[in-house]
């Protein structure tokens, strides 16, 4: 391009980009914009739940809940989510402090908790295979694969982007757009535990009732 | 609450220091929340694994009423929800997005129940007496 951008001696430079990206009328909106994103993925859990609460008891002959489920193991791994959402709101409490080291830490402990959980939910899935109960099984365990591993792909996604984030804030601190984004992915993180709830209640409990 | 003062000084556009740090609680609050939880997701496990009630209609009923509690400590005591944060607009999006849950869950489940229970394939005798 053939312009001449001079600015005309005296005045200020041209900004050609926002220099300036956090500002404080963008935060409130990303928080608005991030749960507007949080309440479509409940649109999509909520499809996932109607599909299984539609399929859930065709077996087409197959293993059912009760023959496949072992709740103790459920119970651990709802444990480790909870543990991962407290700890969560720890490392926010310490970044509403300014303290970047105790921060980075509870996020760390967070990350371990949902790697934990992410660990047990892969090997009940082999073990389910080993049982002869792959997702091609049945109606239910179709469904049930969807929904499970959905929530599971979501967590997988979640510690991806905590470790992400923990890179960034070790790398510029704990400045205000790194701030933001560890509120968003805040209320990521409890939704996903508050999905979970759904999980272990609709599918897991309910489940090998009866 | 704390953040209710930060909220009533600014509107929903402009938004101060106050309002994000009125955002995430308090030590108080998650612990609060975090006791609740405990509770809340030791007794379903208890009735179900103990088979305590011994009813599993009752158990399922309870077992859900406990679940929807449960969701509803999350949202107030770790994502922080109220009727007021982000002048209102949150609740608005959350109230709309429940009653959506409520028709799709509601609405798939019984019309595919009914779908099931008229479309099975009938069994002879089951045929002549529906043809009388």
């Amino acid at each position: 391009m053939m312009h001449t951008d001079t600015a005309p001696p005296g005045s200020a430079a041209p900004a050609f980009f926002v220099t300036d990206e956090e500002g404080h009328h963008s935060e409130g909106s990303t928080m608005l914009g991030f749960w507007l994103y949080l309440m479509s993925d409940c649109l999509i859990f909520a499809t996932l739940f109607a599909t299984y609460g539609v399929l859930g008891r065709n077996y087409a002959a197959g293993p059912s809940q009760k023959d496949l489920f072992d709740l103790s193991g459920i119970a651990v791994n709802t444990a480790m989510l909870l543990f991962s959402s407290i700890t969560y709101g720890f490392a926010m409490l310490e970044m509403d402090k300014d303290n970047q080291r105790r921060t980075q830490m509870w996020l760390a402990v967070t990350g371990l908790f949902g790697i934990a959980f992410v660990t047990l939910e892969i090997r009940e899935f082999v073990h389910l295979f080993h049982e002869g109960a792959p997702p091609w099984r049945s109606g239910f365990l179709s469904s049930f694969y969807t929904l499970v591993g959905t929530h599971g792909l979501h967590v997988s996604f979640g510690i991806l982007w905590l470790v992400t984030l923990m890179v960034q804030v070790r790398k510029y601190g704990l400045v205000a757009a790194n701030k933001r984004r560890l509120m968003c992915l805040s209320m990521f993180w409890h939704f996903l535990d508050l999905i979970w709830i759904g999980v272990f209640t609709v599918v897991y409990l309910i489940g090998v009732l009866e | 609450m704390s953040a209710d003062a930060g909220h009533a000084a600014h509107g929903p556009a402009s938004h101060g220091h106050g309002d994000t740090e009125g955002g995430h609680g308090s030590v108080k609050s998650y612990a609060t929340g975090f006791v609740l939880s405990v509770i809340l997701t030791v007794i379903p496990f208890w009735l179900v694994m103990g088979n305590t009630l011994d009813n599993s209609l009752v158990t399922t009923l309870v077992v859900l009423v406990l679940g929807g509690v449960q969701m509803v400590v999350h949202i107030v005591y770790f994502l922080h929800m109220s009727t007021k944060s982000e002048g209102g607009w949150t609740f608005m999006a959350l109230i709309f997005t429940i009653t959506l849950v409520a028709i799709m869950l509601a609405g798939s489940v019984w019309v595919m129940y009914h779908m099931n229970r008229n479309m099975m394939p009938m069994s002879g005798h089951e045929m002549q007496t529906k043809m009388r």
